[in-house]
């Protein structure tokens, strides 16, 4: 299909490339720092020795340790595109590690046979926990965080309910400790795990249409209704999505350790998925999405706690990984964004006690943004669509993941049409 | 019938001299001046656009501005707030009722001024105030209530309510009457009467032209961000009101005359495709009649809040009618959403292109495929190869630039955004294409690209539904005109050689008949 | 609803175990949970405006390990309370500043905090602390009596006791009789159901809306602040890794005690329902040994989603 292609088109499209390709560059950039300062303390970092056939090295650890960590954070990833935030990830990988090590231990262990069913079952669990996500979302409309949060508080007592509150000890299984702690032609076979499902989920996302009809109901719900995307079936799947992977690092997690206490399997892996997430690049507030960010967040996490562990002490990890969601989001704020702007003397010049428009609610229609973030290219006067749509039902500010304002291609979806 | 001319003071209390504001690439204000004389009420008028919210919100500190001054009473203000503003003595009443409906009418009316009695809020002197106020304003209603128990209208007049306890000097009514129905507008009017006669300066901003009339003292008309003219409501007839709103930029037209000459359109005879009948949505359209034939183009003109959009979301399904029915090739149907409508090669392509259209973020290609998409579900993916080819086809069919199709439709110009947008309704083949202002802002070429595009469409048999503000446009391309009027289809023509503009305005501007 | 719902556990309760509903057992459902009264109040205050604050537990946490190491170091008591509340109410501060002013969605920048508190907490010490200070003991082992009552032990014998509680007890009621007070006698409880109802609204009727909701992100922290000084008389011990999933806990009080999520409805009374709620749960735990806690989460669950539901169901109807 070759079609002529002007000059503009050509330098638009190396821009382009350049553009979408810097989206992975700054966390591209952080990892390489933080694995060169890892070098810098710890001389022999990289060193990967062989032993039995098997790798070992602090590199392996690094991503052994991401592997569930990766795996939550893909399905994350998707949530998040559609807006919405899965709290529970947690609790289902739980759930599904807690019973499969139950079942494994009640069927005596070892063969295969048990194993396979054990991971079938769990993984249904999962999947059934997802759907449930899936419907309070989609279905009955309720806020992502707070649903989510029913199945984060719920799905950790039926974990301990599965165990009768006793810390299992699957171990003689070395069929099941293969998905966590096992190798699999001489690399650990959670890598290879992770990185299998990584593929699927990139072949998932753009083989099909799911990955543009996901970032069509992220960056603009009400124009890809009127466009007529179905985006319930769409949200449904990321949510099931989601707690299949959360079932997968479970069962990763309990192979991997001795014991199974349904107390701490995946505790506050949300938080570490989610900030995977962030630090690559997805917006919190939904649309385009990427799941190379997500790795390469991933895997910034484990180095950072690998290099904050020998440089500093075990103990200050939270911390640091505080100071980093921190900083992540106040660049990803547009004011501080702004700020910085200003700073540097890029863009416009500051201009004192304009509102940004995100503060300035325009008073003839609550949907209409302020022409301030919007200049129309052709120069002709900006239109600030007074919308005579009346109507009694006023914003519900909710606590979940809100637009980011200053984008004018935000969601200025006219939520008052649809109530009215 | 136009009011008495009032003149109570020769001093303004609010005097806005030279206001300019600009936002990058746009002057939203070029120095326009604006006065407000106690005792009066001052209407407010103008097209889409035309500044008339920017003007309020500089007076009400919401935006900053770049030159200019704003002067009450004699003495210069810099408001950096809508708080200042409020304390300096200018009350406003927003057309969304901006009153917090979880707590009660009391409440709401004190709300930031509650009166204390050792530190802790005095209920009874509250209560006591409220009532009133409420009493002054011939509300009948307790003040103990939850506000989110009474109507919008009486929440609108709780709001003036509010304007009032803090004693104002100005009372910016923005849109006031647009959720109420005639009853209800004819109290909210009486209750503005009061407030005027008490000396405060009012500020009115509507689109009714009927009740303008019944309120305003004086008129002040902006149009392209300018200053068109101050005058007294009496000496303005309607005509020349509606004419000095609308202009005409005849230049740029006389160009564009040349290329796309009028045809001689006539009557398109046959089954119409789609009938609605009365079809209606409270408080947002009256129930109207529309049919529209195979091959024809119905222009629908009237001013900013006639209601021609919420009339043609009715009919894609993209609002759901309270009344009326809606026929297709002779089939009753009941369009509960844009899917359905689009099953019935339907395709609706919003004003708001950036808000409702076009996903910004993604590419040129993937959103001109998006409905095409959405149609065969997730699962079944265009193929790239297909993808491409659409999208080049129509990238060189309506001359969209840059050709490539990677390039993110937000850093496109206007034209060529409404472009994509076109395309993507286009690619779903549609019987019927209803067009929401598609060449509001953009530039005088790709406005004569689209006009021919939307011709040769109705000439290959499709149908059109076509809105536009600017007249000379729905009068180049319709073969029939409906005209609305305050949420009313008040009219429709066939378009004929002699029609003029001027007979497009006329009626609109004809005033309503006593119900 | 949530009182109807209160009764029927009490009533369920007694029916299974006849000491449920002795005065000893209604007044430790505050004592044994004294410290999620307080986390329950600040996080009515928060999402009464709109937000939602998942720092509480770990505050709580840092609250009690800077008690008590301070006083492990030889600090006294009069110091270290007030160190305490002035070091919860500052994280406050901080996250109500990233919240408001740098617009931080208020979910992601309070699991921030939630991170820091308790890498702070560890950075302190990886163990819990003991306290043996003299004014730290008494206020727990102090009994304030109430009444007498009897009760019936298994063997079927007759015993006369006190009903008693602890300073801690009286302290979580002033803390939640100020919160009232606040709430429905004070403009600035006032703006606080406003922003939560309507924030661009109440920014143009002129509120200060920027400073209640930094305001309210203080009053969270110094109320966690609070609940750790409680937890730290309780338990006589500060512990880095205590409190996990209490602002879970403190949620789903506000929840099941009829404030909305969504900000702008609800009362702290009926937050206090709903601690006693989830106490009674925990109290069916108490009396029946064998019962696996698993189900206490889980009736949290089930309740919790109860409520939002109920909620959800209302607000379509009221929209339509």
């Amino acid at each position: 299909m070759n079609t002529a292609r002007t000059n503009t088109a050509r330098t638009n499209t190396s821009r382009m490339k350049t553009i979408t390709s810097s989206r992975l560059i700054w966390p591209a950039v952080v990892l390489i720092a933080l694995l060169l300062a890892n070098l810098l303390w710890n001389h022999s970092f990289f060193d990967i020795t062989a032993r039995d056939g098997n790798l070992y090295g602090a590199p392996v650890d690094i991503l052994r340790r991401a592997a569930p960590v990766v795996l939550v954070a893909l399905g994350m990833t998707l949530v998040i595109a559609t807006r919405g935030i899965d709290l529970s990830v947690g609790a289902v990988a739980a759930i599904s590690g807690s019973w499969a090590s139950m079942y494994i231990i009640s069927e005596g262990g070892g063969s295969v046979g048990v194993v396979l069913i054990a991971v079938a079952v769990a993984l249904l669990m999962a999947l059934l926990a997802g759907a449930w996500n899936g419907f309070l979302v989609a279905v009955l409309g309720i806020q992502p965080i707070v649903a989510t949060l029913v199945l984060m508080v719920a799905g950790r007592g039926l974990a301990q309910v599965i165990t009768n509150e006793k810390i299992l000890y699957p171990d003689n299984s070395p069929a099941y400790k293969l998905i966590g702690g096992g190798y699999l032609l001489a690399v650990p076979f959670s890598i290879l795990l992770a990185g299998g499902i990584f593929a699927l989920t990139a072949v998932l996302t753009r083989k099909t249409a799911l990955g543009t009809l996901i970032e069509s109901v992220g960056v603009n719900p009400e124009a890809s209704r009127l466009a007529g995307v179905r985006a319930r079936p769409i949200i449904f799947l990321a949510y099931v999505f989601s707690g299949f992977c959360a079932g997968l690092a479970g069962l990763m997690l309990t192979s991997n350790s001795t014991s199974a206490d349904p107390n701490s399997i995946g505790l506050f892996i949300e938080l570490d998925a989610i900030l995977a997430v962030v630090i690559g690049g997805t917006s919190l507030a939904g649309g385009r999405f990427s799941l190379a960010g997500t790795l390469i967040g991933a895997f910034i996490i484990e180095t950072m706690d690998a290099f904050v562990v020998i440089a500093i002490s075990a103990r200050s990890t939270d911390v640091f990984k505080a100071c980093v969601v921190i900083i992540v989001c106040l660049l990803q704020s547009s004011r501080v964004r702004g700020w910085l702007l200003n700073v540097l003397r890029w863009g416009r010049p500051a201009t004192r006690r304009r509102r940004p428009p995100s503060s300035a609610p325009t008073p003839a229609a609550a949907d209409a943004r302020p022409p301030a973030t919007v200049p129309d290219a052709a120069g002709a006067p900006v239109t600030a669509p007074v919308k005579v749509t009346p109507s009694c039902a006023h914003h519900r500010r909710r606590a979940a993941p809100r637009r980011a304002p200053g984008n004018a291609w935000a969601s200025a979806s006219s939520s008052t049409r649809r109530s009215a | 019938m136009p009011n008495e001319p009032r003149i109570t003071a020769d001093r303004p209390v609010v005097e806005m001299r030279d206001i300019t504001i600009s936002f990058p690439g746009v002057k939203a204000l070029q120095n326009v001046s604006f006065r407000l004389f106690p005792g009066e009420v001052h209407a407010l008028m103008g097209e889409n656009g035309a500044g008339k919210s920017t003007l309020i919100k500089a007076l009400t500190g919401v935006y900053a501005i770049d030159s200019g001054s704003i002067a009450l009473e004699g003495t210069d203000v810099l408001f950096s707030g809508p708080s200042q503003a409020q304390q300096a003595g200018i009350a406003t009443v927003y057309q969304e009722v901006n009153l917090v409906t979880n707590l009660t009418v009391a409440e709401n009316i004190m709300l930031g001024r509650e009166p204390r009695r050792l530190g802790l809020i005095d209920f009874r002197r509250m209560r006591k105030h409220t009532a009133t106020v409420l009493r002054g304003l011939n509300l009948d209603i307790d003040p103990g209530s939850m506000l989110s128990s009474h109507s919008i209208a009486v929440q609108q007049l709780v709001a003036i309510g509010r304007a009032i306890v803090v004693n104002a000097d100005v009372l910016v009514l923005d849109e006031p009457t647009s959720s109420l129905d005639v009853k209800e507008v004819a109290e909210l009017m009486a209750v503005i009467r009061q407030v005027r006669d008490k000396g405060v300066a009012v500020l009115f901003v509507s689109h009714f032209l009927d009740q303008t009339y019944q309120i305003a003292d004086r008129i002040t008309v902006l149009r392209n961000g300018e200053l068109v003219g101050e005058y007294l409501a009496s000496e303005l007839p309607r005509l020349q009101l509606v004419s000095k709103m609308i202009g005409k930029d005849l230049a740029a037209l006389e160009a564009l005359e040349e290329g796309t000459k009028r045809e001689a359109v006539e009557r398109i005879e046959g089954g119409a495709y789609l009938a609605a009948k009365a079809l209606g949505r409270k408080g947002s359209i009256e129930p109207y009649d529309l049919e529209v034939h195979p091959g024809e183009i119905v222009g629908l003109a009237g001013l900013l809040g006639s209601g021609r959009t919420e009339l043609v979301r009715l009919l894609y399904g993209a609002d759901r009618s309270d009344t009326g029915t809606t026929t297709i090739a002779g089939k009753e149907v009941k369009l509960r959403g844009p899917r359905l409508a689009l099953g019935h090669k339907i395709a609706f392509a919003s004003e708001n292109r950036r808000s409702e259209g076009l996903i910004g973020d993604l590419s040129v290609r993937a959103n001109i495929v998006l409905a095409m998409q959405a149609e065969r579900g997730w699962t079944r993916r265009i193929p790239r190869r297909q993808q491409d080819e659409l999208a080049d086809r129509y990238i060189k069919a309506l001359d969209i630039r840059p050709t490539s199709p990677d390039t993110l439709v937000r850093n496109l110009s206007g034209g060529n955004q409404q472009k994509v947008l076109l395309a993507r309704w286009l690619l779903t083949e549609p019987n019927l294409l209803i067009l929401d202002e598609p060449t509001r802002g953009i530039d005088v070429g790709a406005k004569a690209q689209i006009q021919k595009l939307v011709a040769g469409l109705s000439e290959k048999g499709m149908a059109v539904i076509f809105i536009s503000a600017e007249l000379e446009e729905v009068l180049r391309l319709s073969h029939r005109i409906g005209i609305l009027r305050d949420r009313h289809k008040v009219a429709e023509i066939v378009n004929s050689e002699a029609t003029t503009v001027d007979d497009i305005m006329g009626i609109i501007a004809a005033e309503a008949q006593p119900a | 609803m949530t009182v109807l719902l209160l009764v029927i556990m009490l009533i369920a309760g007694r029916l299974l175990y006849p000491n449920f509903t002795s005065g000893q057992a209604i007044v430790d459902l505050l004592g044994k949970n004294v410290f999620l009264i307080p986390l329950a109040i600040g996080m009515t205050f928060v999402i009464l405006s709109g937000g939602i604050d998942l720092s509480v537990g770990a505050v709580m946490a840092l609250g009690s390990v800077i008690a008590a190491s301070l006083l492990q170091a030889g600090w006294s008591p009069a110091l270290v309370v007030p160190i305490v509340l002035l070091a919860a109410s500052t994280l406050g501060l901080v996250v109500g500043i990233m919240i408001s002013r740098f617009e931080i969605q208020p979910f992601i920048a309070t699991l921030a905090a939630m991170f820091l508190a308790r890498g702070l907490c560890l950075v302190i010490t990886d163990r819990s602390i003991a306290i043996d200070d003299g004014f730290f003991q008494s206020m727990n082992l102090a009994h304030i009596n109430l009444w007498e009552q009897e009760t019936v032990n298994l063997r079927g014998r007759v015993r006369v006791s006190d009903v008693y509680t602890t300073p801690s007890v009286v302290i979580a009621m002033a803390v939640l009789v100020v919160a009232f007070v606040v709430l429905h006698y004070s403009r600035f409880g006032r703006t606080v159901y406003a922003v939560g109802g309507n924030e661009p609204s109440a920014r143009l009727m002129g509120l200060r809306v920027d400073r209640t909701k930094i305001s309210v992100y203080v009053i969270s922290g110094l109320c966690a602040g609070i609940a750790g000084l409680l937890f730290a008389f309780y338990t006589a011990s500060g512990d880095p890794v205590a409190g996990i999933g209490y602002e879970l806990n403190a949620i789903a009080a506000v929840v099941i005690g009829g404030t909305l999520l969504s900000g702008g409805s609800g009362y702290v009374l009926g937050s206090m329902l709903g601690v006693l709620v989830l106490a009674t749960i925990y109290a069916y735990k108490e009396f029946d040994g064998d019962l696996n806690t698993g189900w206490t989460r889980v009736m949290v669950g089930v309740l919790v989603l109860f409520f939002i539901v109920l909620q959800r169901l209302v607000a379509t109807r009221r929209r339509r």
